[in-house]
């Protein structure tokens, strides 16, 4: 072990992961090497690889290679404990480097250990028997050969999801082994859909392995598949690059999937362009090139603002979601064997889909018509009968939801429910008397969950006599797809009600923030504010595209005024005007956004939806004005808005922390994961210091400079 | 009268490991041992259409746990045999693969069944025998049977008490042969041929399991004169002339004549007949004597038509019985010519498919024997006994 790795082997706080040698004797009677990578903790815990864990194993391999030298072994194989080869990297240890160097020497630590596998004297094999997530991956990736077990659950490189790039190796390595498309699609495209992994099958057909084996005898298997390669099998790679394709595909290939990336995500994302540079290297050259590469990328991004802050989104989506502040003792919660909802709109048909098939209990659904009542209904049959079509439905199961279905005019089908949710009109007197008219069939514990937006649910719930069962439950839309949910407490909200929403939500698998019942709770809310500064800036003579390109650095997911479309802008002009009402000097509800929403569009879009241009008619609304101000203002006033509104809700307690509220940006409205939501970036930028006197975050959410 | 023939295709089974903590099978469940031996089994006929199997029997004897919830059905969808292939679970103690064979062998012979798999397992480790059981009081309170019946130990001193002149010395012995003679047959590769080598998770990592590890070829007769008698004082009984505690499961294909043919199959015996017999729960060691004569009886032979047998050697003792009733030789060659369970080890419901594989493979060594039999004692007073017909015999 080199001197130099010395100051990464101080921590004693890692799980080690163990590699525990055994010899295996094989058919042939040679013999075989076999490493299991064990911690020796239960499933909860997969196996990673810190640097002591590191440190462990390069000390194995280098006793096998004096082994291998003598004679004495013939092969050295790797594998893991019962369901996990490794997760990769132990990012708790990465994430928390406080100097440059020392992300650098765990990055060249992994290549020093790993290259030992393509170094050997002998043949080496990783038997992928489980998950192999990043560095998991990458170990198999520098061993001479892979086996696949069938039903390992996942593989994948999430580093670029992440704001980092596979960096033990898989930059340089997969795409040598597996071709030019196949490696974008792993290392870049996958990670960027929302994270997605490979089904062992897929992984095998992309030649990541060179052989499969099912579960029963997986190991056995691989071993006396390993024996045959020792005594001299040919293993095929067909997907293995060969000159032609390094020198036309392999450039093109690369080139094609930065222009659909940057399209996608603008240039704000680093860690996928970074990839790409080193995939579009690795064509060429030698390994220890494509190493020393991935060592020098990812000195500077271990090192940056974007990885923290991804990793703090990561924690936020994987363990402050999954214990929500602020929610009281579950066993609270009341059963639910039977949910009402009223409306049959969309939004509400919506809901009605997502009980049948979450809570598996009877849906009546209601509204003012037996006509609306039957569209309402057909809409989620039609949905169950697409999904079972797709295959993602049993037939069986369609059935049966289809027959927990019904819909009713009358209230009385509401009196034996235990919850009722309304997804009716946006009008206070509506929801009031829908309130009002359902408390005369309901019992007394039953509870009444309203889906609005921005409405009051504490004016909703006032005139009832039993107003402590009235909760919020704000959905996104489309309600399948979007994974917030928004549970608003009132004062008067008792904590069964509360107990027995999280309870529902956590079986709907929606991610639950709990908010005060004030001014649209955390979404729209910090939406107004974005909307307030953009209308203002409208009205002060700014252009669309002024707008659009202030603002790109938050990264938003969609250009604002595309998003002002998909909500809808007579929606946004009525839920403005409640946030206006909510308090005039924060929020400004401009006539401009109701002209544009009589005139009814903003952009101009060719058939594939791509943005084209701006609407003649809807620029000619615009006052014509000079705004007297730089248009880089508009961002700053903009941050300084949200920096300023979410103290106050800090304050206010409306959320229980910083984290519950990227945690609902994050998955409410798809702000950008590498910038932690919004929190981190507010700190990071110097706002929250300038507009509130000190960050949202101590110790801020950044990286290391030196 | 069997009307079909019945034949036995093939048989593995995982190597045996010792039970307890300190065993290769500790952290290895009972029904994955079942698993990794079919899956190794059907790997052996890779053109043969699962879906085509009729049924799947395995037997254990205690069948809770990892050996319950009807392990023949929980194997074959673990092992991922089609979902329309059926399974059941099976119970006759130490003769419970033995059972297997012959119950779903006579759906064979009937014309019901066209190809099964039979075979069993017990992991001594997980379920020490008779863990759980609730003897009925009245078995005692009405001396329906002695408290020493449902000991098995005690049982083979019992042996010793009738026959004085099967004394420790003849038992110790043979127990000695049987080791030896097991690792003759190891050196030959006779019995690794049969074996479905198992990897096992510990903590010290996968290991390979690819021999059994109960054997000690190092037994001497000085070496187990003086083994204490743990089931009485000064006993008989030890655990030199007795089988240890194992871990393991077996399995075979059986077939009828036309699955044979359809399938391309080489099978390695034919069932000539079979039969259990009852004797005092006392003394179970000797109901192989009874169900061997109701055997030959029923296939028209007598024991000097049978040229190999496979005797279960739970105890030496009991082996001894058996040979001394037919007037044969303690080291007759003819019996148990690979060693036997004081060797290997006797996973209980495991072990009759044990004997069948071995004595499949002494068959294809030796084409002039016609006849062999495998057979066993069974607790509470039973015998097992199946008479084969070598399918390699030149006449």
């Amino acid at each position: 072990m080199l001197e130099k790795f010395a100051p990464l082997f101080v921590d004693d706080t890692e799980v080690i992961t163990h590699s525990l040698v055994q010899d295996v004797r094989l058919k042939s009677g040679k013999t075989l090497a076999l490493i299991t990578l064990d911690n020796f903790k239960d499933h909860t815990r997969p196996t990673t690889l810190g640097p002591l864990s590191l440190k462990e194993l390069d000390e194995r391999l280098d006793e096998l290679e004096q082994r291998a030298k003598k004679g004495e072994i013939h092969g050295i194989a790797i594998t893991g404990k019962p369901y996990f080869l490794a997760a990769g990297a132990d990012l708790s240890k990465i994430g928390a480097v406080k100097e440059k160097i020392i992300g650098r020497l765990y990055v060249e630590l992994g290549h020093y250990v790993f290259a030992k596998l393509g170094d050997s004297s002998v043949p080496t094999f990783v038997f992928i028997n489980g998950l192999a997530l990043g560095g998991g991956v990458e170990i198999a990736l520098n061993a001479k050969y892979r086996t696949l077990n069938s039903a390992a659950p996942a593989l994948g490189l999430p580093e670029v999801f992440l704001g980092i790039i596979p960096g033990w190796g898989g930059s340089y390595l997969l795409p040598n082994l597996i071709g030019i498309k196949n490696a974008l699609k792993v290392i870049v495209e996958n990670p960027l859909k929302q994270n997605r992994m490979l089904k062992p099958a897929e992984a095998f057909e992309m030649g990541m392995a060179d052989a499969m084996f099912g579960p029963q005898r997986f190991v056995e298997q691989s071993i006396d598949w390993a024996d045959e390669v020792i005594n001299g099998k040919k293993v095929k790679r067909p997907n293995e690059p060969g000159t032609l394709e390094r020198k036309t595909v392999w450039p093109a290939a690369v080139k094609m999937a930065r222009s659909m990336i940057k399209e996608r995500l603008g240039e704000i994302p680093e860690s996928p362009y970074v990839a790409l540079d080193l995939i579009d290297a690795a064509r060429s050259g030698t390994r220890d090139e494509g190493f020393k590469r991935e060592d020098d990328v990812m000195e500077e991004l271990v090192s940056g603002d974007k990885f923290r802050a991804s990793m703090y989104s990561f924690n936020l989506v994987q363990k402050h979601a999954k214990n929500p502040q602020g929610a009281p003792d579950k066993s609270l919660a009341r059963p639910v064997t039977k949910v009402g909802v009223v409306g049959a709109g969309l939004m509400a048909s919506q809901l009605a889909l997502l009980f049948l098939r979450r809570l598996e209990v009877p849906v009546v659904m209601t509204d003012v018509s037996q006509e609306r009542i039957d569209k309402g209904l057909t809409y989620v049959r039609a949905e169950l009968d697409k999904m079972v079509e797709r295959g993602r439905l049993d037939p069986d199961d369609r059935n049966r939801y289809s027959a927990n279905l019904s819909g009713s005019l009358d209230y009385s089908a509401f009196s034996n429910c235990d919850w009722v949710i309304e997804a009716v009109f946006e009008e206070m007197s509506v929801k009031q008397e829908v309130f009002g008219k359902l408390e005369q069939y309901i019992s007394e514990e039953c509870i009444l969950a309203s889906n609005t937006s921005s409405l009051s649910v504490t004016e909703m719930a006032k005139n009832l006599k039993n107003p402590e069962r009235v909760v919020g439950f704000h959905f996104f839309n489309p309600v399948a797809v979007m994974p917030l949910l928004e549970v608003a407490r009132t004062d008067k909200t008792n904590d069964e009600t509360m107990a027995t929403a999280m309870a529902v939500g956590k079986n709907l698998k929606k991610t639950t923030v709990i908010v005060k019942d004030e001014a649209a709770f955390v979404v729209n809310r910090l939406f107004g504010v974005l909307l307030s500064e953009q209308m203002k800036a409208l009205d002060e003579g700014f252009s669309f595209d002024d707008i659009s390109e202030a603002i790109k650095p938050l990264g938003l997911p969609m250009d604002p005024f595309d998003l002002l479309e998909l909500v809808g802008m007579h929606v946004a002009a009525h839920m403005m005007d409640s946030m206006k009402a909510f308090d005039q000097k924060r929020f400004y509800a401009s006539e401009t956004l109701g002209n544009l929403a009589e005139h009814g569009k903003i952009l101009v879009k060719d058939d594939k939806g791509k943005i084209k241009g701006f609407d003649k008619g809807a620029v000619a609304l615009l006052p014509e004005a000079n705004p007297g101000r730089d248009k880089e203002t508009i961002m700053t006033q903009t941050l300084e808005g949200l920096a300023r509104e979410i103290k106050i809700m800090l304050d206010d307690g409306v959320v229980h922390s910083a984290e519950d509220i990227d945690l609902a940006m994050i998955t409410g409205a798809g702000w950008p994961f590498h910038l932690g939501g919004i929190t981190p970036f507010l700190d990071r930028e110097g706002v929250s210091q300038r507009v509130n006197g000190k960050p949202f975050h101590d110790p801020m959410v950044v990286g290391v400079k030196n | 009268m069997i009307s079909k023939e019945v034949y036995f295709v093939d048989g593995v089974r995982t190597p045996f490991g010792r039970a307890g903590e300190k065993g290769v099978y500790w952290n290895t469940r009972a029904d994955d041992l079942v698993v990794k031996a079919m899956i190794g089994l059907l790997e052996r006929h890779p053109d043969l259409d699962k879906s085509a199997i009729d049924d799947v029997a395995i037997a254990a004897t205690t069948q809770t746990g990892d050996q319950g919830l009807t392990i023949g059905r929980t194997s074959a969808i673990l092992a991922g045999l089609p979902q329309s292939v059926p399974g059941f679970a099976i119970d006759r103690m130490c003769a419970g693969a033995m059972t297997a064979v012959t119950t779903t062998g006579s759906g064979i012979g009937v014309g019901m069944y066209d190809m099964v798999l039979a075979g069993g397992v017990e992991h001594m480790g997980r379920h020490p025998m008779g863990f759980g059981a609730d003897p009925n009081p009245r078995f005692l309170a009405e001396r329906l049977v002695d408290s020493d019946a449902l000991n098995m130990g005690c049982t083979a001193e019992k042996i010793h008490d009738r026959f004085p002149h099967l004394t420790k010395e003849r038992a110790d012995a043979f127990a000695v042969g049987s080791q030896q003679k097991a690792a003759a047959a190891y050196e030959k590769g006779v019995i690794q041929k049969d074996l479905i080598p198992v990897s096992a998770a510990s903590e010290s990592g996968w290991s390979v399991v690819d021999r059994d590890e109960p054997m000690r070829p190092e037994t001497t007769l000085e070496g187990i004169a003086d083994l204490k008698t743990p089931f009485r004082p000064h006993g008989r009984v030890t655990a030199g002339n007795a089988s240890p505690l194992t871990d393991g499961a077996t399995i075979s294909l059986l077939a009828g004549e036309e699955a044979v043919r359809k399938n391309g199959l080489k099978p390695k015996m034919r069932m000539v007949s079979f039969a259990f017999a009852g004797v005092e729960p006392e003394i179970m060691g000797i109901g192989p004597i009874p169900a061997t004569e109701k055997a030959l009886a029923k296939a028209g032979l007598s024991l000097d038509d049978i040229g190999l047998m496979e005797i279960n050697e739970a105890f030496a003792i009991q082996v001894l019985s058996f040979i001394d009733h037919f007037g044969l030789q303690d080291d007759d060659p003819r019996v148990n010519k690979y060693g036997g369970a004081i060797a290997f080890g006797h996973p209980l419901a495991s072990s009759g498919v044990r004997l069948m594989n071995q004595l499949a493979a002494q068959f294809e060594e030796h084409p002039e024997v016609r006849y062999g039999i495998t057979t066993m004692c069974i607790g509470l007073g039973m015998g097992g006994t199946v008479v084969w017909e070598n399918t390699n015999w030149r006449g």
